[in-house]
């Protein structure tokens, strides 16, 4: 019985996400669906996005109600052929058993951990359990949730790591090195500590640029690199964000800086804001920041380009940019073309990997199968 | 890394932090040792809820002091202190007890910048429990803070929470300003995710920890979770408020209440302080000269009555504000 009816339940966007909120129906019932259709939208503490349909049918019943929080897992809709008649969809409702919170499952496989690397030590999260790994790094200012719509949603394939890079996250606020070289070892040390002997690394904006700079190091090692609005292909880079995000200390003066890095300014949240600030108000992360920006955008430019050095090693990559990225002009990544596979997105700022996640994580998908 | 610290492991985190940081950073107070006097009494209390347990041990008698009980002579050599360079922090034990230290702070620690002209600072802060429903009777129960936001020249300081906590009293610290830092008791056990590093949190700042389009209740300290608890109940009822805790009394952001009240179109001010002159009444004022178009409503105030605080449990809890006084007041402002 219930295979002909298709539940449509509360996602769980990241290790941290508890619960959502629906702020918005994006359908109603009775509205034939298809698989990737957008059905709903919902806010976290992190991030607002839409719920994708992963079943093909008819919007038999709407149980989630706008502006009300449900816990992860909830269901929401129920989507069905036009053929399942009502009593079966009543039957399955009147039947129905919440799934019970099952902490120990989620621990056991997806946790945020640490790690001591000789930069010191590193926090990560690790998602599923597949035969291929990936690595996820963020960027400049980042952190591993950056990569929320991604991991979890690759883990039902893959092995999934993300890391917080020294200066950054919840990982240690202090450099031994804050050069990309000096990154890449903290992403070779990770690899060595954890084990992992093989990768596919995953880049946003200087995770990019780190992710190639570790393929260039072990060439052998790295499956392949796949970059979003990626550093390292040229020497621009928006100085006034890096400068901005690095001084700004109040919600007022960060907002326009976080709303740069996204096409629809809307997704800063103000949980976003003060995450951001949260993290920014550490006692080392300005300096850390400074530090890192003096050293990989000295004098305003990009001093590492590593496009030939990485062609070289015949890596395969696949580079994504946003059409409307305001932090790294896309030609950097077009230039990458005799080479890599490339992804424009339209409509999409510099947090590619957030702002269209689905493609993107089709992209992952395909270059690390 | 962070993890779940109750507000007073948060501030004794925060002392600590910054003893580490700064030398001239020394804690002084009744009892903050314990059992300055006897044998093996030393650390046995660490103040007399256990806040500063520990300090002792890590930075010894001449930064860790116990005091004579004489409230008025400690908090003088603190002011003192902090005037000729070091940076103490005094515990007043229950803020209640400064009646006897006013010349001390108001007319000392506040007046010196000015004074001066520019020449002194006085980086001193004060800290103690306020608050009632700890069954701790009318002198020691009492939300003082508007007494101290009255003073210019005095900071004024009420987190909620636990992060709070430790980023508020690190920034009193650092601080060139003499700070009045208000600890609520019933909030000490109350524990949230905390960051391990050291950080600061500027004053005057509000924080917004739920958003919403209905109405607006401005809250410090315990209210906050009594607003909280309100927004909750009215959620089920489709009421939909915004809950800012304004963090700090003076300097007190006025922008982020006057910018959610230009949503919202309601205002609730929760104080646990008496009716006359308190917080809530000045949060209203402002609002309501500088957005009067913006109200739909007559904003209104909960506070406690102007009353001493009861003895009797049953009338002390009545003597709180409550969620549902809170909850009832947002209901006839959507009418």
């Amino acid at each position: 019985m219930t295979e002909r009816i298709k539940q449509v339940v509360m996602p769980k966007w990241g290790l941290s996400m508890k619960e959502g909120k629906i702020t918005n129906w994006l359908v109603s019932e009775g509205a034939t669906v298809n698989v990737g259709d957008e059905l709903v939208e919902v806010e976290t503490e992190k991030i607002a996005s839409a719920v994708e349909a992963t079943d093909a049918g008819v919007v038999r019943r709407i149980l989630g109600e706008v502006d009300t929080i449900y816990p992860v897992k909830t269901l929401m809709a129920i989507i069905a052929d036009a053929s399942v008649p009502e009593s079966e969809i009543d039957a399955f409702l009147s039947s129905y058993v919440p799934p019970a919170v099952d902490a120990d499952e989620e621990t056991a496989v997806d946790a945020y951990a640490t790690v001591t690397v000789p930069a010191g030590e590193i926090r990560y999260a690790k998602y599923g359990s597949g035969d291929k790994t990936l690595i996820f790094i963020h960027g400049f200012g980042g952190d591993c949730d950056n990569w929320l719509f991604n991991t979890s949603a690759l883990a039902d394939q893959f092995t999934v790591y993300a890391l917080d890079l020294p200066g950054h996250g919840r990982s240690i606020k202090a450099f031994r090195d804050a050069s990309l070289s000096g990154l890449a070892d903290v992403v070779l040390s990770f690899m060595d500590e954890l084990h992992i002997d093989t990768a596919n690394l995953i880049g946003h904006s200087m995770g990019g640029a780190i992710a190639m700079k570790t393929a260039i190091a072990v060439p052998k090692r790295i499956k392949s690199v796949t970059a979003f609005g990626s550093a390292g292909l040229g020497a621009e880079i928006n100085m006034e964000y890096i400068n901005g995000f690095i001084s700004s200390d109040s919600r007022r003066e960060v907002k326009p800086f976080l709303e740069e890095l996204f096409f629809d300014p809307g997704l800063v949240s103000r949980q976003m804001i003060d995450d951001i600030l949260k993290y920014k108000r550490l006692d080392n992360v300005p300096d850390s920041l400074r530090q890192l920006a003096d050293t990989i955008f000295k004098g305003g430019k990009q001093t590492e380009n590593l496009v030939e050095a990485f062609k070289a090693t015949g890596i395969p990559m696949t580079a994504i940019h946003g059409a409307d990225d305001k932090i790294i002009p896309e030609r950097h990544t077009k230039a990458l073309k005799s080479f890599a596979k490339i992804e424009i997105f339209a409509n999409t700022g510099h947090m590619a990997q957030m702002e269209k996640s689905k493609e993107a994580n089709a992209l992952i998908a395909a270059q690390a199968k | 890394m962070a993890r779940n610290l109750s507000m007073k492991d948060a501030i004794n985190e925060a002392l600590d932090l910054e003893m580490r940081r700064d030398p001239n950073v020394i804690i002084m107070g009744e009892d903050i040792a314990g059992g300055a006097g006897g044998q093996g009494e030393e650390d046995a209390w660490g103040g007399v809820l256990g806040v500063t347990k520990g300090l002792i041990g890590k930075y010894g008698k001449t930064r860790v002091m116990d005091t004579p009980l004489s409230e008025s002579a400690y908090i003088g050599a603190a002011i003192g202190a902090a005037a000729c360079g070091l940076r103490p922090v005094a515990e007043l034990m229950f803020l209640d007890f400064m009646g006897v230290c006013f010349d001390q702070i108001f007319n000392q620690a506040a007046k010196f910048k000015y004074m001066f002209g520019g020449k002194a600072q006085t980086p001193v802060v004060i800290r103690g429990m306020v608050g009632g429903g700890f069954r701790a009777a009318a002198q020691h129960s009492q939300m003082l803070t508007p007494l101290f936001t009255h003073i210019p020249g005095l900071k004024v300081v009420c987190p909620s929470n636990a992060y709070d906590a430790k980023g508020l009293l690190i920034q009193s610290i650092r601080d060139n300003d003499p700070v009045i830092f208000c600890e609520h008791k019933n909030l000490y056990a109350h524990a949230v995710d905390v960051p391990l590093e050291a950080y600061a949190i500027p004053f005057g700042e509000a924080a917004i920890p739920r958003e919403g389009k209905s109405a607006t209740v401005v809250a410090y300290g315990l209210m906050v979770h009594r607003a909280l608890e309100a927004a909750e109940t009215l959620a089920k009822e489709k009421i939909d408020i915004e809950v800012i805790d304004l963090r700090t009394l003076s300097p007190i952001d006025m922008d982020t209440v006057i910018e959610s009240v230009e949503k919202t179109g309601r205002l609730v001010a929760v104080d646990e302080a008496n009716p006359r002159c308190s917080i809530a009444a000045d949060v209203i004022a402002s609002v309501t000269e500088h957005a009067f178009k913006a109200l739909k409503a007559a904003p209104r105030a909960i506070t406690a009555p102007h009353t001493p605080v009861p003895f009797t449990p049953v009338l002390e809890d009545l003597y709180i504000p409550s969620a549902a006084q809170i909850a009832d007041a947002v209901r006839k402002q959507m009418k």
